[in-house]
């Protein structure tokens, strides 16, 4: 009998190798682990877990089934919550949400509840389990902008009610961030986001790419001329921020977006693709966050010496604990209470370092973090020849600035009822980042829910 | 897929398509562009839009071969079709939403370089559409590189061809030709030139001796074209702004043209490479990083 304390361990691929490719880190469990590891669950009455999942997951159902070795079961009380767990089991922060909560993370290691979910989606996808489908459609149209986490599963909840829903993607491939922010070696294109989007598909739901609402149509136009019913937007925060510093025009400096979007969406990595990328060879990544993170492992993986720099000190880190931890396990080297001041370019226009300055932590601010301040005089110098600026993203205006009566804030976000999403406008739902400001795949895909739900009701009073 | 439906050489170098797209079609003004990847592996590239058909749902683009993608799209013939055609992309040129009536009484000159004849065109049609003469100069190297000259004829006020070599029309530099209508006494209100960012640079440093308004469009590198990844940032005046999103046209007087060159240059040795992968298969070991090539 194991040590119930101790969490199964999950297998991952070496350090030093995965440095070197873009595979994916974690292989996951085998069923036998998985079963085992479910065994430790304490099935409890009033599950906690549950509460911390922004879609509301079965997940004390879901493990029992595992536990029996009943893995189609377990997808189908997971598929009731959640349309994308292969996605959710890889990028959601599992810490500080179920897993947080377990009863056994008291005295041992929580459950591994993200794994668990993770093995049931692989298994279902490799074994081409079907989602539950509705009977038959109810003939009313809903429209959905963006194929991100929220749109994918606004989309799908809407499906399985019997609506006739049809995606639109701004860009030539579906998944919004799944596809171009997130990098393969972290969640695998072909393998899962794909296979996980087919299963939308299999729902009924369509899809269109390459239609940019609010230039190749608007929301106006969808209701008007394409009798779509009720519309939800997931359009994401996709506009990169930049630090207003001198230099930041040179060649080699990047929003982590360009640098994600290149590597990612068009495979810049992979020589059979026509997309360069100038990948570098001494990389410095402006911030901490989990963007900031993929950055700098993707440029690691792309052959270059990477430096995270970053304003306040590590307990500060917005990053997931597991990504900070592999990014130092893989060689990422952290400059940590740094803050860039200048970037140095030769005649040419192109970066050639990167001045900085050392700060210490004051007061709280607003944020409830200590303040970073700058110390005086302290300024260094690094030799760098690529810059990658990973400050966080806000939501593109084209949509608001298209579409008459839609509320936005200050910080450009849709104005959206946090429980059904529904906007200013009527019939218009919105959810996730478009909402929040660049946040979780998780929360995304609760606002998604959220939405499905509103307009549901909305539908169903009309 | 977005089918071509006719594919034609203009010249040596310049490639003209007219391509399915209803939704680009039906909403695209003069001074937007598209977005097109030939397939799976292609490259996202931006194109002006040369014409388009809101009736028939196309989309005239034109194009001059440079990297690997656009030497891809040369090969295309009528019946293929493009995977991926996004758009309307950017914003339409600042005069569609003016006030008619006062837009009559300006005074408009076009200068165009190059494929920027493309660019060019719908502009000056869409003008005489609402009854408004344009100049139009249009430059080229010689008389075999200048294209859409009928077109360009039937909807301009008055046409001025230039050659750099003097086989036809003026014989010189697009900046001669203006300085010698200022010259000969015409007054104009605002200058629209699109071409190559040298001549943009030049045709600008004129105007602004000459006191002319002048509008640009930007052609800087760009991956979404939605705003997404900010590579084609420019500076104009002091502020940074996106091409794909705040352009493609901007002040010409304040854009920085020596940063945007430079910028323009940042891939020119990849797509080198990814030429020559094209042109010699198997048999070169461009992109590997190292073959010594242009490091």
């Amino acid at each position: 009998m194991a040590d119930m304390l101790k969490r199964i361990p999950v297998r991952e691929q070496d350090a030093k190798v995965r440095a070197t490719n873009f595979e994916e880190v974690c292989y996951g469990y085998n069923k036998e682990e998985a079963m085992e590891e479910a065994t430790r669950c304490l099935n409890c009455k009033n599950a906690r877990c549950i509460q911390g999942c922004p879609v509301s997951i079965n997940i004390p159902g879901f493990i029992s089934k595992v536990k029996e070795g009943d893995i189609e079961g377990a997808y189908q009380v997971i598929g009731e919550s959640s349309a994308l767990p292969a996605i959710c089991g890889r990028v959601c922060p599992q810490e500080s949400q179920c897993e947080c909560k377990c009863i056994r993370g008291i005295k041992g290691d929580a459950v591994s509840i993200g794994k668990l979910e993770r093995f049931v989606a692989d298994y279902a996808l490799e074994h081409d389990i079907k989602p539950k489908k509705a009977e038959k459609t109810n003939g009313h149209k809903v429209a959905v902008i963006g194929s991100g986490p929220s749109g994918l599963t606004c989309a799908g909840d809407l499906a399985k009610l019997g609506y006739e829903v049809t995606v639109f993607e701004a860009l030539h491939e579906l998944g919004g961030v799944l596809v171009y922010g997130i990098p393969e070696f972290r969640l695998p294109k072909e393998k899962v986001v794909k296979k996980e989007i087919e299963k939308v598909k299999e729902l009924g739901v369509k899809f269109e790419t390459n239609v940019v609402i609010g230039k190749s149509t608007t929301i106006d136009q969808l209701m008007e001329e394409e009798n779509f019913e009720a519309v939800f937007i997931g359009s994401g925060a996709g506009l990169p921020m930049f630090m207003g510093i001198p230099g930041e025009t040179a060649n080699g400096v990047f929003s982590a977006n360009e640098y994600l979007t290149r590597s990612n969406l068009m495979k810049a990595f992979d020589n059979n693709y026509d997309t360069p990328i100038a990948a570098g060879k001494k990389v410095a990544v402006v911030g901490g966050g989990n963007v900031a993170m993929d950055a700098a492992r993707t440029a690691l993986r792309l052959g270059a010496n990477v430096h995270i720099v970053y304003r306040r000190s590590e307990a500060e880190l917005p990053a997931r604990a597991e990504e900070v931890h592999h990014a130092k396990e893989e060689g990422i080297i952290f400059n940590l209470l740094t803050n860039p001041v200048e970037i140095l370019t030769d005649d040419n226009g192109w970066v050639k370092g990167m001045k900085v300055i050392k700060m210490e932590l004051g007061e709280p601010d607003a944020s409830g973090r200590r303040r970073p301040v700058p110390i005086e005089g302290s300024e260094y110098e690094i030799e760098l020849d690529t810059v990658i600026m990973a400050l966080g993203t806000s939501p593109n205006p084209l949509i608001a600035s298209t579409t008459e009566g839609l509320e936005t804030n200050r910080r450009r976000c849709i104005v959206a009822e946090e429980e059904n999403g529904q906007t200013s406008k009527a019939a218009v739902f919105a959810g996730g980042d478009a909402v929040t400001g660049a946040a979780t795949v998780i929360l995304a895909m609760g606002a998604g829910k959220a939405g499905a739900k509103g307009i549901h009701e909305y539908l169903s009073q009309k | 897929m977005y089918k071509i439906q006719k594919a034609e050489k203009l010249n040596e170098n310049i490639y003209l398509m007219v391509v399915e797209a209803p939704r680009v079609a039906r909403h695209c003004e003069p001074g937007q562009f598209v977005i097109v990847k030939i397939d799976e592996t292609g490259e996202r590239i931006p194109l002006t839009i040369c014409d388009y058909d809101r009736e028939a749902g196309t989309i005239t683009i034109v194009f001059q071969p440079v990297g690997a993608s656009t030497r891809k799209f040369a090969e295309l013939k009528e019946g293929d079709a493009f995977r991926d055609f996004t758009g309307p992309l950017g914003c339409p040129s600042e005069f569609v939403k003016e006030d008619i009536e006062s837009l009559k009484k300006k005074k408009i000159l076009f200068v165009g370089g190059g494929v920027g004849a493309a660019p060019v065109y719908p502009q000056v049609k869409w003008l005489k559409e609402h009854g408004i003469d344009a100049d139009v100069i249009i430059g080229s190297k010689n008389k075999d590189l200048l294209i859409l000259e009928d077109e360009m004829r039937a909807v301009s006020g008055n046409y001025y061809p230039c050659t750099d070599d003097g086989s036809y029309g003026h014989a010189g530099m697009v900046t001669t030709m203006v300085e010698e209508l200022v010259e000969q006494g015409n007054h104009y209100d605002v200058c629209i030139a699109i071409g190559p960012m040298i001549m943009m640079k030049f045709v600008c440093l004129l105007t602004k001796k000459l006191a002319i308004p002048t509008v640009v469009s930007m052609n800087p590198i760009m991956v979404d074209g939605t705003g997404m990844c900010g590579a084609c940032r420019l500076l104009v005046g002091d502020e940074v702004k996106f091409a794909c999103v705040d352009g493609p046209e901007f002040d010409g007087h304040l854009v920085d043209f020596d940063n945007a060159m430079k910028r323009q240059q940042m891939y020119k040795t990849q797509e080198g490479r990814a030429l020559l992968k094209l042109q010699e298969g198997d048999t070169h070991h461009g992109g590997c990083g190292n073959c010594g090539g242009d490091n």
